[in-house]
C-alpha cells in the first residue's frame, strides 16, 4: 500500500526520467520486499511447525515426566491441532510409534490421523501403542485443555473452558486467562472469565489486598454457591480488611441465596401443583358430579400415558422428522382412550352402584388392579420412556434457579386445561346439565335432562381428563403400570381438601399442598414432609370435613 | 328402647344365649375347635408317611389364614355393623405386629451377626450406640403383649374421637383412613424412626425361650391362634347382640336419626373403632412368629383394601362370613399365584367387581336366597308332579 500512496503523491511533481527512475526504486523495493517475505515465510514456517512436531515427539518417550513436558509445549505451541491432540489424550486416543518417532490420534470413528500434519493415514504402523496417562498428568491435561479453549472461537466452549478455570482455581491458567479476556467481546464469557480470575487472584498468595478486594467484590457479584464456598475457604494468614470484605460478601450472598431458596421452592411447589391438579381435576368431577370415588382414576392417568407412550413410538417408526409433533396427537387420543374407558366404565360398573358408595369404592379398586395387571401383561412390566419433544427439553437461567421447560409448559399445560374445563362447565349445555344434576338430581330429571346419559358424559369427561393428566405425566415421570397408583392418594388428597363440587377448591388444594410440600421438604426431607403434609390434611378434615370449598344446603347430604 | 332392654337376648337367661341362634357362628366356632383338637394329633402324632399327616407347612400357612381370618372379623366389626369402611386397617395390624416383632427381637439378644446384646443388628449396622426410647420395654413379654393391644388401640382411639366427633363419614373416612395408613407406611420406611427401615424385623429366633422353627411352637401358635379367632369371634357376637351392638346397627343404617333419638353416636363409633383395632393388632402379634417378618409393605394401601374385600366376599355384617371369606380368597391367593401368577390379580379385581355387584350379601348372603328359590321351585314343582299324576 505504502509504495503506491507514495507513488501517486510524486506523480504530478515527476518528469518522464524521473518517473522511470521512481519505477525503477519502487521495483526494487518491492523486489526486496517480497524477498523478504518469502524469507520470512520459509523461515518461520518450519519454525512453528518444528517446535509443534518437536513438542509431539514428547509423547514417543512413553515416560510420564517427557509427556507433562510435551503437554506444555504443544500447550504453547498455539498450533490449530493442538486441541485435538490434547483431546484424544484425555480420551486415550493419541498413540504412538516407538520406532518411527511419530505421534498419531484417532477420531471418534477409529480413523488414524497424522498428529503433525492432521492427514489421515491409510496404513497404520505396526508398534502403535496409546501414550499413557496418570492423575497428575490428567489434571495438566485438564488445565492446558482449559487453557486452549479459552481462546476457541466458539462462545458456548470459551464460556465452557471459562467455568472450569473457576472450578480450578489453577494460578498457572492466569496469564491465558488475563490474555484471553484483553480480546474477549461476548459480554457474558468476560463476566465469566473475571469471575474465573477473582476466583484465581483471591487463591495466589502474591496478590495485593486491594486486586483481592477486587476479586471479592466480583465473586459477591456472582453470589452462587460457588462463590461462597470459595470466599469461606480464604487463607487464615489474609489482612484483616480482606477477612472483613469475605465476610460482608458471604452474608450478602447467603441472604440473597436464601431469597433465591425461596423464588425456587415456589417454582417447585407450583410445578408440583400443576402435576396434582391435572390428576385431581378429573377426580373432582366425577367425585363432585357424581359420588363416586373412582379408585381406578389412577389408572386413567396410566392409559394416557402409554396411549402417549404408543403415539410417539407410532411416529417414530413411521415419521422420524415429525416426533415432535406425536404430543399434538397423543393429547386428543389420550383423551379419547382414558374417556372411552370412562364411559364403558361407567356403564358397566357404576351404574349398578349408584347409591353405594362404599360398593362403587371397592368395584373400581378391583378394576384398577385388573387394568394394572393389563397394562403390564401388553407392554411388560419395565418402565417405558417417552422422549420429551425439543421445544420442551432444555432449560433457561433465571437468576440463581434453573428453569426447565418441561416444567414450565406442564405448568402452562394444566392451567389451559384447567381454564378448558371451567369454560366447558360454564357456557355449554353439556355443562350446565352437569350443573344441574350436581346441585338437584331429581329436579334435572324431572326438568328432561336424562341423567344417566349426563353421568356418563361426565364419567367419560372426569376420566378423558385423567388421561390428558397422563400426557403430562408421561414425560416427567417413568411410563410405568404402577404410574396411577403414586398419584391417586396425592389426587384424593387434592380434592378432600379443597372440597367437591367446585373447580376452584381443587386449584387452590392442588397449590396449598403443593407449595406446602416443597417447603417442607428442606426442613423435614421429602418423606417426612408427605408425613406432615397427610397429618395435616387429616386434621384439616376434622375443622371442615367437607374440604375447604364445601356445597352448602340440601346437597351436602345426598 | 325399653323393649329392647326386656327382650335382650343375653341378661334374660343363661349368659351365652346370644350364640345359641348364631348357626353360622356355632359351626365356626366347632369346627374350630375341632380344629385345635385334631391339627396338634395330626401334625405331632400321626407319622409323616401316613396320608393323615398334616404338614408342618400346612399348619403355618393355615395359621396365617386364621391370623387373616380374625382381621376380616375386626373389619367387618366396624363396617359390617357400624357402617364404618375402614381402608386403613392394615395398620393397626401391622403396628400390633411391630410390637410383636419388637419384642422378638429383642430375644435375639447375642445371637445377631454384631452379638449385640441391647442392640438389635439394624442398629448397630447403624451405626446407633443406644436404644432408641421406643423400644424401652420391649425385652418383656408382658410389656410387648400389653403394647400388641394399647398401640393401635391409642392410634384409633385418637383418629377415631376427632373424625367421629367431627362426623367425618362415609367415602372421606374411607379415604383419610388410607391417608393414615399410607402416612404410616412412608414413616415405617424411614431408617430413622428405629424400626428397621425397608427391612423390617426379621431373623426372629425365639418366643418365651422356644425356638420358633420347631414343629410344636408352630402347632402351639396355630392353636393360639385359633383360640384367639374363636374368643374374639365371640367377643364380636356379644358386641354386636347386645344392647350397644343395636345402636351401631342402628346408626349404620340412619345416622342422623340415631343421633336425633338421643345417643351419642360418635361415642358408639369410637368405642367399636377402638375394639377393631385392637383385634387388628392381636391379628398381627400372632401373624408375625409365624411368618417370621414384619415391613413395612404390611401399612401398603393396597393391603388394607384388599381385607375389605374378604369381607365383602365373605358377608358383611355376619362376622363368620367374613372369617370364611378371609380363608377363601387366602387359600385361592395362595393356590393360584403359583398356579397361575399372571392371572392372580385378574381374578382378584375380578372378584372385587362381581363381587359388589352381583353378591352384595356376600356368599354366606347368597346361600338363604339360593335355599329359599330352590325351596320355592321345589315346591311349585310338586303340585304340577301331583297334578300330573
Amino acid at each position: 500500500m505504502e509504495p503506491e500512496a507514495a507513488l501517486d503523491r510524486r506523480l504530478p511533481l515527476l518528469s518522464q526520467k524521473t518517473l522511470l527512475l521512481g519505477m525503477r526504486i519502487l521495483y526494487e523495493r518491492l523486489v526486496t520486499l517480497a524477498f523478504v517475505l518469502i524469507a520470512l515465510l520459509i523461515s518461520a514456517l518450519p519454525l512453528q511447525a518444528a517446535s509443534f512436531e518437536d513438542a509431539l515427539t514428547g509423547f514417543t518417550a512413553d515416560s510420564f515426566n517427557d509427556t507433562a513436558q510435551a503437554i506444555a509445549a504443544v500447550t504453547e505451541s498455539g498450533d490449530p491441532l493442538a486441541i485435538q491432540v490434547l483431546g484424544a489424550l484425555e480420551e486415550a486416543r493419541l498413540m504412538f510409534s516407538a520406532a518411527a518417532q511419530k505421534v498419531y490420534f484417532k477420531d471418534k470413528t477409529d480413523k488414524l490421523f497424522d498428529a503433525a500434519t492432521g492427514v489421515a493415514l491409510a496404513t497404520a504402523p505396526s508398534d502403535l501403542n496409546p501414550v499413557r496417562l496418570n492423575n497428575r498428568l490428567r489434571g495438566l491435561l485438564g488445565t492446558a485443555l482449559g487453557t486452549l479453549t479459552l481462546m476457541a472461537p466458539n462462545a458456548s466452549k470459551r464460556m465452557d473452558a471459562a467455568q472450569s478455570v473457576f472450578k480450578s482455581r489453577n494460578a498457572s491458567t492466569l496469564p491465558a486467562l488475563d490474555k484471553a479476556l484483553a480480546q474477549e467481546k461476548d459480554a457474558d464469557v468476560k463476566e465469566a472469565m473475571l469471575e474465573a480470575r477473582a476466583a484465581i487472584i483471591l487463591n495466589i498468595t502474591d496478590a495485593t489486598p486491594d486486586e483481592k478486594i477486587a476479586a471479592i467484590a466480583a465473586l459477591a457479584e456472582r453470589g452462587d454457591n460457588d462463590a461462597m464456598v470459595m470466599l469461606r475457604g480464604l487463607p487464615a494468614d489474609a489482612p484483616a480488611n480482606v477477612k472483613q470484605a469475605a465476610a460482608a460478601a458471604v452474608n450478602s450472598i447467603q441472604s440473597r441465596l436464601a431469597i433465591w431458596g425461596n423464588i425456587q421452592n415456589l417454582w417447585y411447589g407450583l410445578s408440583l401443583a400443576s402435576v396434582l391438579l391435572l390428576a385431581a381435576i378429573g377426580l373432582a368431577i366425577t367425585f363432585g358430579v357424581m359420588g363416586v370415588i373412582n379408585m381406578a382414576h389412577g389408572e386413567m392417568v396410566m392409559l394416557g400415558a402409554y396411549t402417549t407412550f404408543v403415539i410417539q413410538e407410532f411416529f417414530r417408526s413411521y415419521f422420524p422428522g415429525a416426533t415432535d409433533y406425536a404430543l399434538i396427537v397423543a393429547t386428543p387420543a389420550a383423551f379419547l382412550v382414558a374417556g372411552a374407558f370412562g364411559v364403558a366404565i361407567e356403564r358397566g360398573i357404576i351404574r349398578h352402584l349408584y347409591g353405594r358408595p362404599l360398593e362403587t369404592l371397592l368395584a373400581t379398586w378391583g378394576l384398577s388392579l385388573i387394568l394394572q395387571q393389563l397394562v403390564r401383561t401388553v407392554f411388560g412390566p419395565t418402565n417405558r420412556d417417552v422422549g420429551a419433544p425439543s421445544w420442551m427439553s432444555g432449560a433457561f437461567q433465571v437468576g440463581q434457579m434453573s428453569i426447565t421447560y418441561n416444567r414450565l409448559w406442564i405448568i402452562v399445560f394444566s392451567m389451559v386445561v384447567f381454564a378448558a374445563l371451567l369454560a366447558l362447565l360454564r357456557y355449554t349445555s353439556f355443562g350446565l346439565e352437569m350443573r344441574a344434576v350436581t346441585q338437584n338430581r331429581a329436579m334435572a330429571s324431572a326438568m328432561g335432562i336424562r341423567t344417566g346419559r349426563v353421568d356418563a358424559l361426565t364419567f367419560g369427561l372426569g376420566s378423558g381428563i385423567a388421561g390428558i393428566a397422563g400426557v403430562a405425566l408421561a414425560h416427567i415421570d417413568n411410563v410405568s403400570p404402577n404410574l396411577g397408583k403414586a398419584y391417586i392418594i396425592d389426587s384424593f388428597m387434592v380434592v378432600v381438601f379443597g372440597g367437591v363440587g367446585n373447580l376452584w377448591g381443587t386449584l387452590v388444594g392442588a397449590l396449598t399442598l403443593g407449595v406446602a410440600n416443597k417447603f417442607l421438604e428442606p426442613f423435614a426431607g421429602a418423606v417426612l414432609g408427605k408425613i406432615v403434609i397427610l397429618v395435616l390434611i387429616i386434621l384439616f378434615i376434622q375443622k371442615r370435613p367437607r374440604g375447604l370449598f364445601a356445597l352448602k344446603g340440601r346437597s351436602v347430604e345426598a | 328402647m325399653t323393649t329392647f332392654s326386656t327382650t335382650h337376648p343375653i341378661w334374660g337367661r343363661s349368659g351365652f344365649a346370644f350364640l345359641l341362634s348364631d348357626t353360622g357362628g356355632k359351626i365356626l366356632l366347632g369346627l374350630l375347635l375341632a380344629a385345635v383338637i385334631l391339627v396338634p394329633i395330626l401334625n405331632l402324632l400321626v407319622p409323616a408317611s401316613s396320608p393323615f399327616h398334616i404338614s408342618t407347612f400346612m399348619v403355618s400357612l393355615f395359621g396365617k389364614y386364621l391370623c387373616y381370618a380374625l382381621l376380616a372379623l375386626s373389619v367387618d366389626l366396624i363396617w359390617g355393623f357400624a357402617g364404618i369402611l375402614s381402608l386403613g386397617h392394615g395398620a393397626f395390624f401391622a403396628l400390633g405386629g411391630y410390637a410383636m416383632g419388637m419384642y422378638l427381637m429383642r430375644q435375639i439378644g447375642t445371637r445377631g451377626v454384631y452379638a449385640n446384646p441391647t442392640l438389635p443388628d439394624f442398629m448397630v449396622f447403624l451405626n446407633w450406640k443406644e436404644l432408641p426410647w421406643t423400644w424401652y420395654g420391649f425385652d418383656m413379654i408382658w410389656f410387648a403383649l400389653i403394647m400388641v393391644v394399647v398401640v393401635p388401640g391409642i392410634l384409633a382411639f385418637a383418629f377415631g374421637w376427632l373424625a367421629f366427633r367431627s362426623r367425618v363419614t362415609g367415602v372421606y373416612l374411607s379415604i383419610i383412613t388410607q391417608a393414615l395408613t399410607f402416612a404410616l407406611m412412608l414413616a415405617f420406611f424411614r431408617n430413622d424412626m428405629g424400626f428397621g427401615g425397608n427391612n423390617g424385623l426379621t431373623d426372629f429366633k425365639d418366643l418365651l425361650g422356644f425356638n420358633l422353627q420347631t414343629d410344636g411352637m408352630r402347632v402351639t401358635l396355630f392353636v393360639l391362634t385359633a383360640v384367639f379367632l374363636a374368643a374374639s369371634y365371640i367377643l364380636c357376637r356379644f358386641i354386636v347382640s347386645s344392647r350397644l351392638g343395636r345402636v351401631l346397627i342402628a346408626i349404620r343404617d340412619a345416622e342422623s336419626r340415631t343421633r336425633f333419638l338421643g345417643y351419642r353416636v360418635a361415642n358408639y363409633q369410637t368405642f367399636v373403632f377402638v375394639i377393631s383395632a385392637m383385634l387388628a393388632g392381636i391379628a398381627g402379634a400372632l401373624y408375625v412368629p409365624q411368618i417370621g417378618i414384619i415391613n413395612p409393605s404390611e401399612f401398603a394401601p393396597a393391603n388394607s383394601i384388599e381385607i375389605v374385600i374378604w369381607v365383602a366376599i365373605g358377608g358383611r355384617g355376619t362376622l363368620y362370613g367374613a372369617v370364611l371369606g378371609a380363608i377363601l380368597v387366602n387359600y385361592g391367593k395362595s393356590y393360584f399365584t403359583g398356579a397361575l401368577p399372571e392371572a392372580w390379580l385378574y381374578m382378584l379385581g375380578a372378584l372385587f367387581i362381581l363381587v359388589t355387584i352381583f353378591l352384595p350379601k356376600g356368599v354366606v348372603g347368597a346361600w338363604p336366597t339360593l335355599k329359599a328359590k330352590l325351596q320355592e321351585r321345589i315346591q311349585s314343582s310338586k303340585p304340577k308332579l301331583e297334578a300330573a299324576q
